[in-house]
């Protein structure tokens, strides 16, 4: 009851005219955002961060949440209509979905994606509101031992598990690690990484780091392949359904919902395992698995809940542990901590209206979400025939604006262009984005904890495993990287073909043919995480 | 002698393209039909696709002329591309489709027309899609 009061006060502030404003506005460019292939959620929080500085925290945050959910919605008319999905998580929706705009079942394909992904949205939200408060009780428990091992955790899984290159992934995060010790040791005071240069002494934002990252670097990446043989859009009518349309969607949804949200809540997150596991599960429970691969429904509806239901997941970890595992929640968080927000299990107790305003207004985006998807998706997909050169030029202005305005200072354009250059080779070689964006996230954030248990245990190393719960964590960790090893070793000792372990994993050894076969121009899916 | 004619798959195309099959009947001259896109744009309906490029060539292989298809899908400007193909084939008449673009949409937009009435090096026939009075 007391959670249900704290949602109802909420919602009062989540419903006055100004916070309606800004989800609205969030709501719509996030979906335009998630429209676009390549300009995903997180790129736009990151470009509208230093317009928030003006502004309410609250108001900001519920800006932000409308751009997360909107880009979901989005991402997932751009993979139905042109098989280029917006951004990683809208991949499995491209298989069949845009198999069924092929065979002019687009309106159906489109209906059943934005209202899965209410449904999911919805439920999803409902499960952040009940289950965020016991994890939150469970973390004030947590000592820094812990929480430094759930931090490894987190950061070992986005790199080893969800990306199809460990090395690059490790790559990756090492950079991202490097970018965030750049700056003044927090305890002793000693200059790291600064190479003499002054500006580098406070560290280089957040700011900085994610615009460069996410516009310089995609920006320049689009510049170098700017051309490419335009698609002819698919005719939509307005998104409708038939009977049997729902029929075969509704219980797609309710298992993608099922199997995202988990997914999204683990400090691990990510939406690409529970896309396709929900992918697996509807051809394989479905009644006309000669559909799939030729257009089928459940293939759209259950994925696309997935991916809602694991959004409204990711934002438990958040704002329960102050942990974020994808990149769009990495920005909010880095916003949090530049309005002087400590974000961590006390965030609860210290700012209940905001997280509750936050919550409440993720229940109104949703729904304005499905007002203004459902009705005007061939509009949405008009914003394709944007020329990039100028879609491009506002954001390399937009993003040069925001990063001069963080401090004001012209160091910090240079070292945009010199991060943004380091994006464009992240993406030339295939480094996946989200692990550097993380390790300069969580970096510091685990250093203080590291630091804090070596405190505690006066120096000595037996401090990482003086608690159990890190034991068994790391047990976790060596585990998961472990089982796919193990996995390859015994399928190449017992053969190929008859293994165990291909009954056991399923279908999991297809996986490479589904991602193959919506690679776009020549980069893979996990290259675009969340760029 | 050569006609080149500028064709998108829209109304004004559709007169420009069957004006120009009439005008290389009449004077037995070939027909190039320049169709391109600057590639810029992730979905551009002015580009004709496999499909629509063999129900051209189906069609203007009914008329008998002697004819070219020029697709460009990752081109230049199309202005540039049907003067650069009409420089090089010495044209003796560029047909193109013209719409009604107002002032400000001209500023924002550009013309391709203008450019091509202005810069080119022959005569230019340019056609609206259907006569207002």
């Amino acid at each position: 009851m007391d959670t249900l009061n704290l949602l109802m006060g909420g919602f009062e502030s989540a419903l006055t005219p100004v916070n309606l404003l800004f989800a609205f506005a969030g709501v719509v460019l996030g979906t335009a955002v998630g429209v676009l292939p390549g300009i995903g959620p997180a790129m736009a929080v990151a470009l509208l961060l230093p317009l928030t500085f003006g502004m309410e925290t609250s108001s900001a945050l519920i800006m932000f949440a409308g751009i997360y959910y909107g880009g979901m919605y989005g991402g997932s008319t751009t993979s139905i209509l042109l098989n280029t999905p917006g951004e990683s998580a809208t991949v499995i929706t491209a298989i069949e979905g845009h198999k069924m705009a092929k065979a002019g079942r687009a309106s159906q394909a489109l209906a059943t994606a934005a209202i899965g992904s209410f449904v999911a949205g919805t439920i999803g939200t409902a499960l952040l509101v009940t289950v965020t408060p016991i994890v939150v009780k469970f973390a004030v428990s947590l000592g820094a031992p812990s929480y430094f091992a759930i931090m490894v955790l987190s950061l070992v899984t986005v790199t080893a598990v969800l990306g199809s290159s460990k090395i690059r992934g490790f790559a990756a995060l090492g950079l991202g690690l490097a970018i965030g010790l750049i700056g003044m040791d927090p305890v002793s005071g000693q200059k790291r990484l600064t190479f003499g240069f002054a500006p580098l002494i406070d560290g280089i934002d957040i700011v900085v780091v994610a615009v460069a990252i996410f516009a310089i670097g995609e920006a320049l990446w689009i510049a170098a392949h700017l051309r490419r043989t335009p698609a002819h859009t698919i005719p939509v009518g307005t998104p409708w359904m038939g009977k049997e349309d729902w029929k075969r969607s509704w219980k797609p949804w309710l298992r993608g919902t099922a199997f995202g949200f988990p997914f999204g809540a683990l400090p691990a997150g990510g939406a690409e395992v529970p896309t396709f596991l929900s992918y697996v599960t509807e051809k394989k429970l479905s009644k006309h698995p000669e559909e799939f691969g030729h257009g089928a429904i459940e293939g759209v509806a259950g994925p696309e809940a997935a991916n809602n239901a694991s959004a409204a997941g990711t934002l438990t970890p958040m704002l329960a542990l102050g942990l974020p595992t994808n990149a769009t929640a990495a920005v909010m968080l880095a916003f949090l901590t530049m309005k002087g927000i400590q974000p961590g299990p006390f965030l609860f107790e210290n700012e209940p209206d905001l997280v509750w305003a936050l919550i409440a207004s993720l229940f109104i985006g949703n729904t304005l979400l499905l007002l203004i998807n459902l009705p005007l998706a061939p509009l949405w997909a008009k914003l394709l025939k944007i020329p990039r050169p100028y879609l491009y030029a506002g954001i390399l202005f937009f993003a040069t604006l925001g990063a001069f305005s963080v401090n004001m200072q012209v160091a910090d354009l240079w070292i945009l262009l010199l991060i943004g250059l380091l994006g464009f080779a992240l993406r030339r070689f295939g480094l996946p984005v989200l692990p550097l964006i993380l390790g300069v996230i969580i970096g510091p954030m685990a250093e203080e904890q590291l630091r804090k248990t070596f405190q505690l245990s006066s120096g000595s190393a037996s401090g990482i495993w003086s608690e159990p719960l890190a034991v068994g964590i790391y047990v976790l960790i060596a585990v998961l990287l472990l089982l796919p090893v193990l996995i390859r070793f015994i399928r190449r000792s017992r053969g190929v073909n008859t293994t165990v372990a291909d009954q056991v994993l399923g279908e999991a050894p297809e996986q490479p043919k589904h991602k193959a076969g919506v690679a776009y121009e020549g980069r893979s899916d996990e290259e675009r995480n969340d760029s | 002698m050569t006609i080149v004619v500028g064709y998108i798959p829209s109304e004004e195309g559709e007169v420009a393209l069957s004006r120009a099959i009439e005008e290389a009947k009449q004077k037995n001259s070939r027909l190039i039909v320049v169709n391109s896109s600057k590639g810029d744009q992730l979905v551009d309906d002015r580009l004709i696709d496999a499909k629509q490029h063999h129900e051209l060539e189906a069609r203007l292989t009914q008329t008998g002329l002697d004819f070219w298809i020029q697709r460009q899908s990752q081109g230049i400007d199309a202005a540039d591309q049907i003067l650069q193909v009409a420089e090089a084939q010495r044209a003796e008449l560029i047909v193109i489709g013209l719409r009604k673009r107002t002032a400000m949409g001209k500023f924002i937009m550009g013309s391709v027309a203008q450019r091509v009435l202005l810069q080119a090096g022959c005569p230019v026939l340019s056609l609206k899609a259907k006569n207002d009075w």
